[in-house]
């Protein structure tokens, strides 16, 4: 099946109408020896039932936890009913980006109250209408924070490892260089931060709450920071913005972050959804598309893509990033899932995964050969020392449960909202049991 | 309509989450934030007939034809759908051990199977999550590459002035110097051109082939060796692959690394805007430099963003190949190109293709005399096919056709459809003779006139305030 409604008859019909005989001859300009002489060496095509059953037996493959402890930059959320239904409404679904206001004022005004709604989190002034993830969006922090003479970019160590990855990558690309400010107790060194700010350092990143689940001083990193003359990127766990003090009040120029956490599934890594705020100083770098209010010409209140001489089709090499495509639906999805939770839902969501991380953290640290690692407070995951960690491990996956995420050492613990205190007492328990042999 | 914001009550809510069961803990002081942010405070029902009303003006490839060129809006299988939310992969955590994540590995290493043999590529990576993100990461490899051979003068890439703007935003996020190439009159690769500009200093060409105006460079046997004989490599941007899947093969052609729009080519859906998804393939001697993730995989490779991509995109996408199999491939590609050429046919003798001649999955008209004419421009044709119901093409775009109007049909139409559109076109194409000015207001019935763009950009309103 190929989705081709034309009937045989009205194949032969067109091609004449063409006037051309066959589909070879609407190849024409393809020289002969490149043409593929053989079919492709795929299977035959499947009826949607067999297709059905092969996808859903991959699916079956996968190991399902009834309890997740893990989180590591993909968190295990509550995802309410309505936050998956709104997205899957076919209009939505199957739309371009809109570049044809007239018939798009859905899409335009879906992500005009997503950008209010990450600018209200993170109390900056204006957002773009999303990038790709949160390590992306780190990325195109970093470029959109360097000019001519500040060429350098810092990242705190205690950043997420696969962030710290794709910034350096994007830095290879420009050909700039990334350089790593050391941790002390699993936060950034704030010591060696300062030393290390010299004139060429165009901003410095940091993580809150870090890798290792710690909160950050945000606001005395920031001082450091702008000290030097340079600027100061957060990237923020978007439910820890229920609780936490916003990155602009930290001193933020830029407050980034993953998306994930608002509604979307862990499915494997992505689709995920990179936030990106600034203030109104910074607006003309921000990178990506934007949402602006307008008026048509009856001057009724009206929406349009906007801001777009900053952008590749306009400035082509000059632009200052090549994205085009984002996470439009993702977006949809974050909007939704804030719009049902509410000021109160969200808070409740970030208290209750504070409260759970901290019940499962005294709960395993009760155990003789499990302590922290690291001291300080933190949010919603902290790293443990485990003695036989893989047998615990697999006990706990055994029963269901999928573990923290060994790190270097110990183990990276998570907890939210969805764990009842009697998965996390499980949890504990065998943890306990296995470490008593 | 009203902003979701402007339908909030204080105090109103939805109750979604359980009286929480263990102690409270505090943040300590310092860390806590003063004000809640003003979020929409809503019940349910509110949220659901708000996004209910959005979703009302919204034109989607479900709603009808969506000609935009260069998009391949080509109907998305609901079934695709179905498999990407099945709990077996939608549950999975991305850094969950690997005996854990068997059914993942299967999904990604048989669709990355499944399109090497499509684009006669040896590796293929799906971290990309769009079309640009894929550009930057075939073009890294290019630099990869060069790099590791010491060849360090390669510092420029060449792009035709009908590129996808992506292209030199693309070579230039990756630190090379782009040199623009006028293309030929029939928008191909001027060869003498082309010649003119490779050197030792060359890194590599960007090509989408089919171009940008729908036609097949018969040349690309010759252009690739060319590139490759001045030590340069050749990135194949695959957005319009639409047209010859299951035809002829980019790694046939000469290219050496592509990328696929998930999104366009193999009818996973755009959600107005993304998620999309990309694969990146390359030939066997450029697997080394594929990116990787820092958590999931072994150390020292690129990375373009965290775990491995989209994932959930890539499900829909082995569906639908699952789906198609190796007859649906080409069977899509050629019907695309038959739907292609059927619909400029039938428009042909009012508005005008820019090249008269066989075209591939999309063809330019070309307005400039029209315009000239009537003072009707591409953009007023536009802007009444909205009121048809029908979205409009791709405007102003490729910039070497002046009022261009660019429609890709894709294969999913049905030859009802297509003769409706062009009897619409040629219905447009005699109003604009005889009553212009109804066309430079158009649209006359839709959600909205036309906007004013120039003072959105003039005074920007990007958010909403509290009055």
């Amino acid at each position: 099946m190929s989705y081709v409604p034309s009937t045989q008859a009205q194949r032969q019909e067109m091609l004449r109408a063409v006037g051309v005989s066959d589909y070879r001859e609407l190849y024409r300009d393809v020289p002969e020896e490149m043409l593929l002489d053989r079919e492709l060496d795929l299977p035959a095509g499947m009826s949607e039932l067999e297709v059905s059953r092969t996808v859903s037996a991959m699916a079956a493959k996968n190991t399902l936890f009834s309890t997740i402890l893990r989180g590591a930059g993909a968190y295990d959320h509550f995802i309410p009913a309505v936050v998956k239904s709104i997205p899957a409404k076919e209009e939505f679904l199957t739309a371009y980006t809109p570049y044809q206001a007239e018939m798009s004022q859905g899409v335009l005004q879906s992500i005009f109250e997503y950008q209010t709604m990450i600018c209200e989190l993170t109390g900056m002034d204006v957002s773009n209408a999303s990038v790709y993830d949160g390590a992306t969006a780190a990325a195109e922090a970093a470029a959109m924070c360097r000019d001519r003479k500040r060429r350098v970019t810092l990242i705190s160590a205690a950043a997420h490892p696969d962030t710290i990855n794709t910034v350096r990558t994007y830095c290879f690309g420009t050909g700039d260089e990334l350089r790593l400010v050391p941790m002390k107790d699993g936060k950034t060194d704030l010591e060696a931060l300062k030393a290390m700010l010299t004139p060429e350092v165009a901003s410095f990143y940091v993580q809150q709450p870090n890798f290792f689940g710690l909160l950050e001083d945000a606001d005395t990193l920031g001082e450091a920071v702008h000290a030097a003359g340079a600027m100061f990127v957060m990237g923020c766990n978007p439910i820890s913005l229920g609780l936490m003090k916003s990155p602009r009040d930290c001193g933020a120029d830029v407050a980034v972050g993953e998306g994930q956490p608002l509604g979307m599934p862990l499915g494997y890594g992505g689709p995920y959804l990179g936030f990106m705020a600034t203030t109104q100083k910074h607006m003309r770098k921000l990178p990506g598309r934007i949402v602006g209010e307008t008026v048509d010409a009856k001057g009724e209140r009206a929406y349009v893509l906007s801001l777009q001489a900053r952008e590749q089709h306009i400035r082509r090499e000059k632009a200052s990033s090549n994205i085009c495509s984002n996470e439009a639906l993702c977006a949809l999805t974050a909007s939704v899932y804030l719009a049902v939770m509410g000021p109160e839902g969200l808070r409740q969501a970030a208290q209750q995964s504070m409260a759970k991380a901290h019940y499962l953290m005294r709960g395993l640290t009760e155990i003789e050969g499990v302590r922290c690692v690291y001291p300080g407070p933190f949010f919603h995951e902290f790293v443990t020392t485990l003695p036989k960690q893989e047998e615990v491990l697999s006990a706990l996956e055994r029963a269901g449960i999928l573990g923290g995420l060994p790190v270097e050492g110990g183990v990276l613990w998570c907890a939210t909202e969805k764990q009842s205190r009697e998965e996390l007492d499980r949890a504990i328990a065998i943890v306990k049991e296995v470490l008593a042999k | 309509m009203k902003l979701i914001f402007e339908k909030s009550v204080p105090g109103r809510h939805c109750d979604l989450l359980p009286r929480c069961d263990v102690e409270t803990v505090e943040l300590p002081e310092g860390f806590r934030r003063e004000t809640a942010p003003a979020l929409p405070e809503l019940s349910e029902v509110d949220v659901a007939r708000h996004y209910t009303e959005l979703n009302h003006r919204v034109h989607g490839v479900n709603c009808g034809f969506y000609p935009l060129g260069s998009c391949t809006m080509k109907y998305n299988p609901r079934i695709d759908e179905d498999m990407a939310a099945l709990p077996g992969f939608a549950g999975v955590h991305p850094l969950a051990p690997a005996h854990a994540t068997r059914g993942c590995r299967e999904v990604l290493d048989t669709a990355a199977k499944y399109l090497c043999e499509i684009t006669g590529m040896d590796g293929m990576t799906f971290q990309p999550a769009a079309g640009a993100h894929g550009e930057f990461t075939g073009v890294l490899l290019i630099k990869q590459y060069h790099q590791k051979r010491g060849d360090t003068k390669r510092r420029k890439i060449i792009v035709p002035d009908s590129a996808h703007g992506t292209n030199p935003a693309t070579a230039a996020m990756c630190g090379f110097e782009v040199v623009n190439i006028p293309s030929a009159p029939d928008g191909c690769v001027d060869l003498e051109a082309l010649k003119a500009v490779l050197g030792e200093d060359t890194a590599g060409l960007m090509l989408t082939n089919p171009n940008t105006v729908g036609l097949f460079d018969q040349n690309i046997l010759e252009i690739t060796r060319l590139v490759h004989e001045a030590g340069g490599l050749c990135y194949y941007d695959g957005a319009n692959l639409n047209a010859v899947m299951g035809v002829v093969r980019p790694g046939d052609m000469g290219f050496d690394c592509i990328h696929m729009n998930l999104h366009k080519t193999f009818a996973t859906p755009h959600g107005g805007g993304g998620p999309g998804a990309c694969a990146v393939g390359c030939k066997d001697f450029l697997k080394e430099f594929l990116p990787a993730s820092a958590l999931m995989d072994e150390p020292g490779h690129i990375q373009v963003r965290a775990f491995a991509g989209n994932f959930l995109v890539v499900v829909r996408a082995l569906t639908y190949l699952l789906t198609l199999g190796r007859e649906g491939i080409p069977e899509a590609a050629k019907n695309a190109v038959l739907n292609a050429n059927y619909l400029m046919r039938k428009i042909q003798g009012t508005f005008e293709p820019a090249f008269d001649r066989i075209c591939m999955h999309e063809f330019v008209l070309d307005l400039s005399e029209y315009k000239k004419e009537t003072g009707v421009s591409a953009l007023d044709v536009a802007k009444s096919l909205i009121d048809y119901g029908m979205h409009p093409p791709t405007m102003y775009f490729p910039m070497i056709v002046h009022e261009a109007l660019m429609l890709e049909p894709t294969e999913t139409e049905s030859k009802e459809t297509l003769d409706w559109a062009a009897q619409v076109y040629r219905e447009l194409y005699e109003l604009g003779k005889n009553d212009p000015e109804f066309m430079h207001n158009a649209p006359h019935h839709a959600q909205i006139a036309r906007p004013d763009e120039v003072r959105a950009a003039r005074q920007p309103i990007l958010r909403w305030q509290k009055p």
